[in-house]
């Protein structure tokens, strides 16, 4: 286990070193059984959301985490963020066991006696992230809808000083004043001073959205996790958005994880993909690979049927048939061979292993071969 | 398909121009909008938020509501003026000759009858069926062609998905054998498996009825997979028309353009991302001149005193653009 | 520079501005304005103390209205017009304080039931319900029989039996709130419930709690009138109802006297009628739906993500 990384979020790194490190995640929601079905003690059934995931974000990458309704991506980045508390596996977060941080915050007992045992280890500036709160100053999100994710009363300055406010960071409101101001000019937002006292009634999409970014850099994080970041805005100022995001990760070395279902756009500006089916990660790699040699069916599938901007492109489509099974009731073996294209005998059988194919690229198939 | 057809079109829309009245003010949101459509041609109308597109087709099914108003033009559907008839010849128009699939497929069912009583019900009250019981072959016969099991006819909207929902409203739509099908942005909130099966169905059903297909959208890339000619809008206006080869290939117009490099190609993934800097115009204030200048990098200023009108640069290939002006090098008119 | 200051004026006036809109609302403000202006204002409009000890001979009783008595005399050869400026006072005073109880009381029951919901939700909408099924005014009647008719027993009771409806339409309004993507961002950024209760949740559901206490004050109003006009008022005050009760007991109407039954009835409509125009003025005000802009729709359309059909993706 990696030791607790004692760099302050304000001094950037890039390259080498895991920040976040998910393994064998797990998240299930029961489904009620109802009066009979209580009575009679029939085991209950659950929507199994995500049914374990495991993958690696290194420090300064961005990743994307591309999938379709029902595969469970939202669901990932809401239990990342500790808004729901996963029920197997564990999240590493720069080396720290993060999973089950209590919901007031609180870490237990016995690892925060650990801790102090190991304290000799640790530098002044180390920043502890053994508790929600602390982990929520270095982990921030930004969420999809940009009408709905702003208190339509509170003005600009008010939604993006409120973390400062939460985190008891607050200090004079001159202060607070200047923080608003750079985190609105580092999100693209100029002049700054323009914006403060605007309404979200006032502002476009994409203001809209710089402003929740604004509130999400305020804390100075060093990982962000962007669901769908751009789904909800015109296609013509999608761009702005995502160079923001590359932009952070260059300046900053923030880490960004994209979660999307649009393929495109995970293409434009991540350096890895993760594609997830069912609950499942079926493959991943970096995005060059993936796009160019896709391994998993499923893969191969949705990038054959995305339009491509090309009249004159005639592709083979894979138009798989049917939609996304239940999620309640999965197919035995390979979640994916009732609508596989390639599907064998044995894929109903036996669930695939998650192997790497070649350097950096992994899938979950028995049929997937190297290229070339 | 390059030839010019020498019959009248199956529809000829000429200056349309449809306004909203409201408290703050008119919004000219369709002006002067001209198009063409052949018969069994698909074409594709593009153009991002508040551009108009929506509300030019609403304008042809004149189902526009209170504070829309058509103020001038006319939609000769098979040399029927739509605008100049009334409300009682409309409606034996409307559904029978043109109809529409519209945008939010989820939403557009009544959520307490079943999926099959309410095809059943457009076929009853469009006079193809004297009561729910005589609708029954052809409501079975319509969820056959846009792939629905005939058993699911006695389910309720919510509980088919998405993608099915989408189906039911293609059925519905297509319930009185129409000559013109309106697709409103049939593909938005799908996913991308489910946009191609839709987008491959719609395909399928043009080819096989012979449809004219207007095909609503944001998405120029959905319009490149299945579209013969492209209407790119923007502000209310036409920018670039013509055959879907040359908008992708010989873009004319500054917004066309940009807008091609706004949408990722995975063919080319080294490609780069633009955006158009600025927002769209408010439609009730709008600039004196072409709509597009105020975020055109390629604007002079006659751009910004006078507003192009369409001509036909090349053949079948109409832009609105001084750019664009033939003979308007040194910017006489 | 700071705009600390310009924030109540900038929220007065956009309140007068949404009512601009909705004529009927403004002339329900102006109508209880008027009313609270004549309560204020009663020793100064009010030609007679009605307090004071008067000597009255047979013509000075139920006298028709003149000069000297604008609206006539009552059964006491009192002032009518005197007795009605002072008994706005009284009817105001038990209707708005009585709401006041009402307010606290529903707006914290539905905030709490709402937004924690669980097992401490439930019981506080059951006992919502209790209240509910309970008929108001026999309930009142018995309570006030019991613990005598005093100014604050009455207000009181008609607190505490007029808060359900507050709290039903606060808890509602709290629930769905809370759902809302605006709270989760603050449960990202680390806020706790105290945090979400008093920046998010609050301050969206308070114009609710507005709107709906201005509707209580009507019905407060007319209880009290009705507990006054049972004889249940308090003996030391004159309100509108205890007017009434005089007229209708001591023989008004076969004296003719309609001034004494009228001035005091159309006091209670009129203050009832202004604060329905204004609540219901203030609903369509603040529900968001009824902003108009027809137009909103083209810009809804853009790519949507697929919604997820489960509970969740």
């Amino acid at each position: 286990m990696a030791e607790p990384d004692a760099a302050a979020p304000s001094l950037p790194t890039h390259g080498n070193g895991v920040l976040l490190s998910v393994d064998g995640l797990c998240k299930h929601f029961p489904l009620p059984r109802g009066f009979i079905g209580t009575l009679t003690n029939r085991p209950a059934e659950a929507v199994h959301a995500i049914d374990g995931i495991s993958f690696e974000l290194q420090r300064g990458e961005i990743m994307a985490l591309v999938g379709e309704s029902g595969c469970g991506k939202t669901t990932t980045a809401l239990t990342l963020m500790g808004l729901l508390e996963a029920d197997e596996g564990t999240i590493r977060f720069n080396g720290e066991d993060v999973t089950h941080l209590g919901k007031r915050g609180e870490a237990p007992r016995a690892t925060i006696a650990a801790l102090e045992r190991q304290s000799f280890r640790r530098e002044p500036s180390f920043q502890p992230t053994l508790t929600m709160k602390g982990l929520r100053r270095q982990v921030q999100m930004v969420f999809q809808d940009p009408y709905e994710s702003l208190n339509p009363r509170a003005t600009v300055y008010e939604t993006v000083a409120e973390p400062l406010e939460v985190h008891g960071l607050a200090g004079t409101r001159e202060q607070l004043l200047e923080r608003v101001r750079h985190a609105l000019a580092d999100a693209g937002l100029n002049p700054a001073e323009d914006y403060l006292w605007r309404r979200p009634h006032e502002l476009s999409g994409g203001q809209r959205q710089r402003v929740v970014i604004a509130g999400a850099l305020i804390l100075e994080p060093i990982l962000l996790i962007a669901d769908e970041p751009v789904s909800m805005l015109d296609v013509s100022i999608r761009a702005e958005i995502l160079n923001l995001l590359d932009e952070l990760r260059t300046r900053r070395g923030i880490s960004v994880l994209c979660i999307t279902h649009d393929l495109g756009t995970a293409a434009y500006f991540t350096d890895r993909i993760a594609v997830m089916y069912l609950g499942r990660i079926v493959e991943s790699g970096p995005t060059r690979a993936v796009l160019a040699h896709p391994l998993h069916p499923y893969t191969q599938a949705l990038l054959s049927v995305i339009p491509v901007p090309n009249p004159r492109l005639r592709r083979k489509r894979m138009i798989l048939t049917g939609e996304t099974p239940n999620p309640v009731h999965l197919p035995s073996g390979c979640r994916f061979h009732p609508r596989c294209p390639i599907a064998k005998t044995h894929c109903a059988e036996a669930d695939p292993i998650w192997r790497e194919v070649t350097p950096g690229h992994w899938t979950a198939c028995h049929e997937a071969v190297a290229p070339g | 398909m390059t030839e010019r057809p020498t019959n009248p079109p199956l529809l000829d829309v000429r200056n349309l121009s449809t306004h909203f009245v409201t408290s703050e003010g008119v919004f000219r949101a369709v002006e002067g909008l001209s198009f063409r459509l052949e018969r069994g041609e698909s074409l594709g109308l593009v153009g991002e938020s508040g551009c108009g597109k929506s509300t030019a087709m609403l304008s042809l099914l004149r189902l526009l509501p209170a504070a829309g108003r058509i103020v001038s033009g006319q939609a000769l559907l098979d040399g029927t003026d739509l605008f100049g008839i009334d409300e009682s010849d409309m409606r034996a128009i409307r559904w029978h000759r043109i109809s529409m699939i519209f945008q939010g497929a989820m939403n557009a069912f009544n959520p307490v009858r079943t999926v099959g009583d309410q095809i059943a019900e457009a076929l009853v009250f469009h006079g193809l069926a004297r009561d729910l019981g005589e609708a029954e072959p052809r409501v079975a016969e319509l969820l056959e062609m846009v792939g629905i099991s005939g058993s699911r006819r006695s389910q309720f909207p919510h509980q088919y998905s998405g993608g099915m929902r989408q189906r039911a409203m293609i059925a519905m739509a297509l319930a009185c054998n129409p000559q013109v099908v309106i697709a409103d942005e049939p593909t938005t909130a799908l996913d991308v498996m489910i946009q191609a099966q839709i987008l491959e169905l719609l395909e399928r059903l043009q080819r096989e009825l012979g449809l004219a297909v207007i095909l609503v959208t944001h998405d120029l890339s959905v319009v490149a997979e299945i579209c013969h000619r492209v209407l790119v809008m923007y502000g209310g206006v036409l920018a670039e028309s013509c055959e879907v080869d040359g908008i992708f290939n010989q873009p004319m117009h500054p917004y066309t353009r940009r807008l091609l490099g706004a949408f990722p190609d995975l063919s080319r993934p080294e490609g780069k991302l633009v955006s158009i800097p600025g927002y769209p115009p408010r439609l009730n204030a709008l600039p004196p001149g072409c709509r597009f200048a105020p975020r055109c990098t390629e604007v002079h200023e006659r751009c910004r005193q006078e507003q192009p009108k369409p001509r036909e640069v090349l053949p079948g290939h109409w832009v609105a653009c001084h750019l664009h002006d033939a003979g308007a090098a040194n910017g006489r008119t | 520079m700071i705009k600390r200051r310009g924030r109540w004026r900038e929220r007065w006036a956009s309140i007068v501005g949404l009512l601009g809109h909705n004529r009927m609302g403004l002339v329900g403000l102006a109508m209880l304005g008027l009313a609270i202006g004549v309560a204020i204002l009663a020793p100064w409009i009010a030609p007679y103390d009605p307090d004071t000890t008067i000597r009255v001979t047979i013509e000075d009783i139920y006298a028709k209205p003149s000069a000297a008595h604008p609206l006539g005399t009552d059964d006491g050869g009192k002032d009518v017009f005197s007795a009605f400026v002072y008994g706005a006072r009284v009817s105001l005073v038990v209707g708005f304080t009585a709401s006041l109880i009402s307010m606290l009381i529903g707006g914290s029951v539905g905030l709490i039931a709402g937004f924690y919901g669980g097992r401490l939700g439930n019981l506080l909408m059951r006992l919502t319900d209790i209240f509910l099924v309970i008929p108001d005014l026999p309930l009142m009647i018995v309570i006030v029989a019991m613990v005598g008719p005093s100014l604050w027993n009455i207000i009181i009771v008609i607190g505490i039996l007029g808060w359900t409806g507050t709290a039903r339409i606060v808890r509602s309004q709290a629930l769905s709130l809370k759902e809302r993507q605006f709270v989760l961002r603050a449960r990202a950024i680390g806020a706790g419930n105290f945090h979400i209760l008093r920046r998010h949740i609050f301050p969206l559901v308070l114009p609710l709690i507005i709107t709906n206490t201005v509707l209580v004050i009507s019905l407060s109003i007319l209880e009290e009138s009705t507990l006054s006009f049972l004889g249940l008022g308090d003996p030391t005050t004159l309100s509108w109802g205890g007017m009434l009760n005089f007229a209708f007991t001591r023989g008004a109407i076969s004296s003719g006297a309609w001034w004494a039954l009228v001035a005091p009835g159309l006091g209670i409509v009129w203050v009832v009628l202004s604060c329905t125009l204004l609540g219901n003025a203030l609903e369509e005000a603040f529900n968001p739906r009824l902003q108009s802009h027809h137009l909103q729709g083209e810009e809804r359309m853009i790519a949507r993500p697929a919604q997820p059909e489960a509970s969740d993706t």
